[in-house]
C-alpha cells in the first residue's frame, strides 16, 4: 500500500504564516517575511542551520511568542482558542519530575478540566501508543532519555490535537533510539491523522520523516525553498537504505547548502 | 556485585555512626582526665559524670524548662514557616507586594535579634516577646528560599502550561509550588535551628524568672549561683533539642523528596 496522505498540495492549510517578522528586544532580527502554509495531515519539517529562527517560527505557531510583523491565520475561522488542538514537544522531555508518568501525561487533560475518571482511559491509551503502558506509576528520573521523550510525546498527543509541533525532539538521543522513535512517530502520525510540524537540523531525519520540507535561511530567518518528499509511507529500514532516499538526501543537502550560502549561516 | 555494593554500603553506614561515637568518647575521656589531673574544682569545670548526675537529679526542673523552650521553638517555627511561605507566594503573585515589603524583611533579618528583644519586652508580655523573636529569626530563610524556588521553574514547563491556557492559580498549585518544594524544605531546615536560637536569645534578654522559664533562663540562673554542673546539663539539653529538630526536618525532607529530587536520591542510579 502506498498511501501518501500529505503530498497533496491542494489540502487546505491548518495554519498559515503570512509575512511573519520577529525581532527581539535586544535588536536581533530572528525572522523576516516568513511565509509558510501548514497543510492538513502533512508531515512538514523545518530544516535549517542553527540561528535561522526555526524554533522561533514554531513558538509563534504555538502562540507562545507573538510575531512583531505579519499574522498567523488559522483555518478554523474566528477561533483564537487553539488550546487543546495543539500539542508541543520540546527539545528536552520537559516532564514534571515530582510526579508519575501517568500524572505527567494527564496534565493537558487536567488543565482542560477533564474529569479524572474520563482522563484515565485517555492517558492509558496515550501511554499504550508510545509503548509505555507498564510505566504509568514510575517517576521520570527512573526512565531512560528515550523513554522520557516517549512520555513527552504521549503527553502532547493525549488531547489528540489537530496540530503537533515538535522542536528538535530527538536531537539529544543516540542514533539507535532516534531511529526507533522516528519509526514510531510515523506510525502514530498515520494512525492519528495529526498534522505535524517538525523542527530539525538533520537532513537525514527530515527526509526520512517528512512529506514536505521547508528549508530555512538565516539572518534574517525565512523560508528559502520548499521540497516535496514524494516517497510513499509507510517508510522503514528499506527506505533508509534505498538509493531513492540517498538521492532525496543529496537534493535536500544541496538546497540547505544554497540556503546557507544565501543566508550566511555557519 | 550488588551484594558487594550493599556490604560496602552497610560498612559505610556503620562508620558514620561509629566514628562520631568514638570522637565523643575520646572527648569525654579527655575532659574527665583533665579535671582529675589538674584537680579542677567542680564550680570551675565539673566532671562529665557530675554533669550526668546533675541531669538526673535536676531533671524535674530542667525537663520543665526544656518543655517551655521547645514549645516556644515549635510555635515560632510553625509561625515563621507559615509567614515566610505565605509572604513568598504573595511576592511571587505580585511584584508590587514584593517591592513594598522585601526591604523590610531584609531589615528584620539583618538586625541582631538579641538587640531587638529588649525593646519587644517593653511592649509585650514575656512569652509573646520570646515567640516574636523566634519568628523574626526563622521566617527569613523560609521566605528567601521559597522565593528562589518559585522562580526556579523549568521555563519550558511554564510554556507548556501557557499552551494549555492554565490559570495563574493552576500554575501556582500544579507547577510553581511543587518546583519550589525542595527549596522550601531547605528553608525549613534552616528555620528549625534558628527558631531555637531566637527563643534562647530572647529568653536570655528577658532574664526574668518565674514559672514558665525556659532552658536559657536556667543557664543564666545557674551562672549567678555558680551552679556550673547545671549550666552544662541545661546546655546539653539545648544541644540535644537542636539535633532533634535538625534530624526531624531532615527526615521530613527525605520522605518528601526521595522519589524525585536529586538531593534525596540514594546512591544507586
Amino acid at each position: 500500500m502506498t498511501i501518501s496522505p500529505a503530498t497533496n498540495s491542494s489540502a487546505p492549510p491548518v495554519v498559515a504564516l503570512r509575512g511573519i517578522g520577529k525581532s527581539f528586544p535586544n535588536g536581533t532580527l530572528a525572522l523576516s517575511g516568513l511565509d509558510l502554509d501548514v497543510r492538513q495531515g502533512e508531515f512538514l519539517s523545518l530544516l535549517g542551520p542553527s540561528g535561522c529562527g526555526k524554533s522561533t517560527a514554531l513558538r509563534i505557531m504555538a502562540g507562545l511568542s507573538e510575531p512583531t510583523q505579519g499574522k498567523v491565520e488559522w483555518a478554523a475561522a474566528g477561533t483564537q482558542t487553539r488550546s487543546g488542538s495543539i500539542g508541543f514537544v520540546f527539545q528536552e522531555p520537559t516532564l514534571m519530575p515530582w510526579t508519575t508518568v501517568f500524572n505527567n501525561v494527564r496534565l493537558p487533560l487536567k488543565l482542560a478540566g477533564v474529569a479524572a475518571g474520563k482522563a484515565s482511559a485517555r492517558v492509558g491509551a496515550a501511554l499504550e501508543r508510545v509503548g509505555l503502558q507498564d510505566f504509568s506509576s514510575v517517576y521520570p528520573r527512573e526512565l531512560s532519555g528515550g523513554m522520557r521523550m516517549r512520555v513527552s510525546i504521549a503527553r502532547a498527543l493525549v488531547t489528540e490535537p489537530e496540530l503537533l509541533l515538535m522542536d528538535e525532539p530527538f536531537a539529544a538521543l543516540d542514533e539507535i533510539t532516534r531511529f526507533k522513535l522516528n519509526d514510531d512517530l510515523l506510525t502514530m502520525w498515520q494512525a492519528l491523522g495529526t498534522t505535524v510540524v517538525f523542527v530539525t537540523h538533520s537532513v537525514f531525519e527530515s527526509v526520512y520523516l517528512s512529506s514536505r520540507i521547508a528549508v530555512m535561511a538565516a539572518r534574517p530567518g525565512r523560508v528559502f525553498t520548499e521540497l516535496g518528499i514524494d516517497a510513499p509511507y509507510p517508510r522503514g529500514g528499506d527506505f533508509r537504505t534505498s538509493s531513492e532516499y540517498a538521492a532525496l538526501c543529496r537534493r535536500t543537502s544541496d538546497a540547505l547548502a544554497r540556503a546557507m550560502a544565501a543566508g550566511g549561516g555557519e | 556485585m550488588s551484594a558487594q555494593a550493599s556490604a560496602r554500603e552497610r560498612r559505610e553506614r556503620a562508620l558514620r555512626v561509629a566514628l562520631p561515637a568514638i570522637v565523643f568518647a575520646l572527648v569525654v575521656a579527655a575532659w574527665a582526665a583533665a579535671v582529675w589531673f589538674w584537680q579542677i574544682k567542680p564550680y570551675v569545670l565539673p566532671t562529665p559524670s557530675l554533669v550526668a548526675h546533675t541531669l538526673v537529679t535536676d531533671w524535674p526542673l530542667l525537663s520543665q524548662s526544656l518543655l517551655v523552650t521547645l514549645i516556644t521553638t515549635v510555635e515560632g517555627f510553625v509561625l515563621a514557616s507559615l509567614g515566610g511561605f505565605i509572604l513568598a507566594v504573595l511576592f511571587n503573585l505580585s511584584r508590587y507586594v514584593e517591592y513594598s515589603l522585601y526591604p523590610y524583611a531584609v531589615i528584620l533579618q539583618v538586625t541582631p535579634v538579641i538587640a531587638i528583644a529588649p525593646l519587644l519586652l517593653v511592649y509585650m508580655p514575656q512569652p509573646t516577646a520570646v515567640l516574636v523573636c523566634a519568628w523574626i529569626v526563622a521566617f527569613f530563610p523560609v521566605l528567601a528560599n521559597t522565593t528562589l524556588g518559585l522562580r526556579s521553574v523549568d521555563r519550558n514547563l511554564v510554556d507548556l502550561f501557557a499552551l494549555y491556557s492554565a490559570s495563574p492559580a493552576r500554575v501556582m498549585w500544579d507547577l510553581k509550588l511543587p518546583a519550589a518544594m525542595p527549596y522550601l524544605l531547605g528553608g525549613l531546615r534552616i528555620a528549625g535551628g534558628l527558631s531555637l536560637v531566637g527563643a534562647v536569645a530572647a529568653e536570655i534578654a528577658a532574664g526574668s524568672g518565674g514559672a514558665g522559664s525556659g532552658l536559657a533562663f536556667r543557664i543564666m540562673e545557674a551562672q549567678y549561683r555558680l551552679n556550673i554542673p547545671r549550666m552544662f546539663a541545661a546546655l546539653l539539653l539545648l544541644c540535644v533539642a537542636g539535633l532533634l529538630i535538625f534530624y526531624l526536618l531532615a527526615l521530613v525532607n527525605y520522605l518528601a523528596l526521595r522519589r524525585w529530587h536529586e538531593s534525596a536520591l540514594d546512591g544507586e542510579r
